[in-house]
């Protein structure tokens, strides 16, 4: 991962030396995503257990909880589902994390309940996720809750997917069976914009641990790597250098100290390209102009930083910013507008309702919004959109038109998922109603469908 | 690392020792942690109005003082320390906390668990434990200084229940988790709003492990209460684990106390808090010990933890962290 290019150079604050450090980082965020029975629990508790990651006070109380229950051989998803509701209905409920790690890499696992509230949940997961395992149970094959979960994750513009082609053993290692489910899912992703290279399937067993870390002597047809060794090969992030600079400002830090009394800096997490010292930027929305005097990070200044990471920028002007201002590449700016067209996943009970007022949370700034019109929703059944319904329900994925109170540097979700995304928020409780994509990424899913 | 090749029958539940060889690279991991850690100091510096960092002295809150002094670095930390006093402390770790106050300048508010027992509105409980005892003046505190984010070093690979938990997690006029409300938690952006009474309990470490943490402490030079490393200590053994005697009470006639060579790893109510066997002196040895122990820390070490299966939901949901 690491070359010459990719590297920034840091000088410690004390000693001087310079320190050079990766701009990639080595921990990939994935999500699951599967119907209720096709084993995902297994197969994330068969993931932690095989890389050690499931310690002996864990599996005993998988042993003791599964005996309480009569069951004769213990029950791993046992090991993932954490609530006493869920224990007691054997049901998930809510996303939950995992950590393992390999000497790879480490992983932050969404775990996804598989359940009717599919979409809320996917999404969720999905949010933050580079990949995204999706399960399908090898007597069935791709159903429409496969194709369901499959939109859901090119609609939140997940970069890669894995199907694990679980129960092979249940179909005797067929390879026919797995080249049929293979082919058919990977048209599907081809007509939801997924490239060939973005799409790997994998047969496996869940339950006995073929091809899940270590390929099995079982199928000996298939030559791809397991499921693990493919996660910890698969490229992590896009080339921050592609991007322009996208950096909202989150607090200013003025010390006032004898020490520091002029300082005024603008703390920030890149969320996009890099930012240099001596580059010129543009603040949004006011428009100012500036150049970029200094990069700090607590340990230090840098010369040059990259998405992710929280650095603390100077500017060579005195000028007004604040919280809710975004930091941009002066020859390469987002379009600011207090109109946005947008593609909404509705994650509330409350219905969406043409007119209501909102809350509307992009980058650091919320500001007061209408939902001026709903001109589609989108029926996951046909993966086609609906015209002009009188409302979304929870799950419900929708095209809306948004008025902002004030102007808003806004992406398109399909150029940037961090400043083309934004919460819409319940201003009455703070509830969070709707994840929001900028662009019409909804219009590109409903043609894949016809 | 060892992996089992066998592909013909069930995952192995038997417990039997695991084989790793190799500790696995982390450096690039702790820096991306890093910068998720400070961007959530930054979001709740800019979003709340009185926020607080709940401090135990324990490896963790330790971390996040850290952290949120590199966060508004060279400005000082916008936000005081909340130290639950439950009365049972060790030592070590009151002076720990009092030196790291002394030298970042930090402001520190204690809520006393002692006060709340001397004037009736709590009880002793039979067992003699208080950490549960520690809720209701943690809530308490919260109410009177009118603290609206209350950040923890609480972490998802803890326990299964804290495994379900946000990174920012609302909690009622009481202080009270509901699980099925919670809100989703979308890219980065951070819901903080709430009505008045409500506050957000805000977990900045949520996606560390503790081989994270413990490699973080090492890279960082973090200084750590000395229980954490080994040392020579009077314990007695009482639910498999060893605890000192102390104020808290015990050793009863039948637990002899006996000198061993232990460490802590977890920091808590002194009454319930158990250390294990360890010859791990240094950052190094602790890291080469956690990564092949068999026991996550709370298994190993905390009592409170294994009450019942779902202890630790339970007493998310009363208002504990």
């Amino acid at each position: 991962m690491t070359d010459e290019t990719e590297t920034l150079v840091r000088t410690a604050p004390d000693s001087g030396a310079q320190v050079t450090l990766p701009v990639h980082t080595d921990l990939l965020r994935l999500a699951t995503a599967g119907s209720v029975d096709d084993g995902k629990s297994t197969l994330v508790g068969r993931l932690l257990h095989d890389t050690k990651s499931v310690l002996a006070d864990q599996l005993d109380a998988v042993h003791r909880a599964s005996a309480d229950r009569g069951m004769s051989t213990p029950d791993l998803s046992l090991l993932v589902d954490g609530l006493r509701a869920e224990r007691e209905q054997g049901i998930t409920i809510d996303v939950a994390y995992r950590y393992f790690a390999t000497p790879k890499r480490t992983f932050v696992l969404a775990d996804t309940p598989g359940h009717v509230q599919y979409t809320r949940n996917t999404v969720t997961g999905a949010s933050t996720a580079q990949l995204a395992v999706l399960l399908v149970d090898a007597r069935k094959g791709v159903l429409e809750q496969t194709r369901r979960h499959a939109a859901v994750l090119a609609l939140l513009g997940v970069p890669r997917l894995v199907l694990a082609v679980n129960k092979i053993d249940m179909v005797d290692f067929d390879e026919s069976v797995h080249t049929r489910i293979s082919e058919e899912f990977t048209e599907h992703a081809r007509a939801l914009g997924y490239t060939d290279g973005d799409v790997v399937t994998v047969p496996v067993s869940a339950l006995h641990g073929d091809n899940v870390v270590e390929r099995s002597g079982r199928t000996p047809w298939y030559s791809g790597p397991s499921l693990l060794e493919h996660l910890e090969t698969v490229p992590v992030a896009p080339d921050p250098h592609d991007a322009p600079l996208r950096m909202p400002v989150q607090f200013v830090i003025r010390p006032r100290t004898a020490e520091y009394p002029d300082y005024r800096g603008y703390a920030g997490q890149i969320s996009a390209g890099v930012v240099s010292e001596g580059d010129e930027v543009v603040v949004l929305p006011a428009g100012l102009r500036s150049r970029v005097s200094k990069v700090d990070t607590p340990d230090g200044s840098v010369t040059r930083a990259a998405a992710g990471r929280s650095v603390t920028v100077l500017l060579e002007d005195d000028l007004d910013i604040s919280r809710g201002d975004v930091l941009v590449a002066a020859d390469s700016a987002p379009r600011v507008t207090d109109e946005i067209d947008a593609t909404v996943c509705w994650l509330a009970e409350k219905p969406l309702q043409p007119g209501a007022r909102v809350l509307v949370k992009h980058g650091t700034r919320t500001v007061q919004a209408m939902l001026t019109e709903l001109s589609a929703r989108f029926d996951e059944q046909e993966l086609s959109s609906v015209d002009t319904p009188e409302a979304l329900q929870l799950n419900e994925i929708g095209r809306v038109q948004l008025r902002t109170a004030e102007p808003l540097p806004v992406d398109d979700y399909a150029d940037s998922r961090r400043t083309g995304s934004f919460l819409v928020i319940d201003p009455s409780d703070g509830t969070t109603l709707a994840a929001g994509l900028v662009g019409l990424p909804l219009t590109q899913l409903a043609s894949a469908g016809r | 690392m060892t992996i089992d090749t066998s592909t013909d029958r069930a995952p192995d539940l038997s417990g039997e020792e695991p084989t790793l060889s190799e500790i696995p690279p982390q450096a690039d991991n702790l820096d991306a942690l890093e910068s998720e850690a400070i961007h959530i100091f930054r979001e709740v510096a800019g979003e709340f109005d009185r926020p607080v960092i709940l401090f135990s002295g324990g490896k963790d809150s330790t971390v996040l003082v850290h952290l949120a002094l590199k966060a508004f670095r060279p400005a000082p930390v916008p936000f005081p320390l909340l130290h639950v006093d439950t009365g049972h402390n060790f030592s070590e770790v009151l002076e720990f906390r009092d030196e790291l106050v002394s030298r970042h300048d930090l402001r520190l508010v204690v809520a006393k668990v002692q006060d709340w027992i001397d004037d009736g509105r709590l009880s002793e409980r039979p067992d003699g434990t208080r950490n549960p005892l520690q809720t209701q003046p943690l809530l308490g505190a919260i109410e009177d200084n009118r603290f609206d984010a209350v950040f923890g070093g609480g972490r998802r690979d803890e326990e299964r229940a804290r495994a379900k938990e946000r990174i920012f997690s609302l909690r009622n006029a009481f202080g009270q988790w509901d699980p099925r409300r919670q809100r989703p938690e979308l890219w980065n952006l951070y819901n903080g709003k709430h009505r008045a009474g409500e506050h957000m309990r805000v977990f900045p470490l949520s996606n560390w492990t503790e081989l994270d943490v413990w490699r973080y402490i090492q890279r960082e030079k973090i200084e750590l209460s000395h229980l954490y490393y080994a040392h020579r200590r009077e314990v007695y053994a009482r639910d498999g684990m060893w605890l000192t005697s102390g104020p808290w009470g015990g050793p009863s006639e039948d637990e002899p106390v006996e000198e061993k060579v232990v460490r802590y790893r977890t920091i808590g109510d002194g009454s319930c808090t158990g250390a294990v066997e360890s010859e791990a002196y240094t950052v190094d040895d602790v890291i080469a010990e956690v990564a092949a122990s068999r026991l996550t820390e709370r298994g190993a070490t905390r009592a409170d933890d294994r009450m019942s299966e779902a202890a630790m939901e339970d007493r998310k949901r009363e208002g504990y962290f």
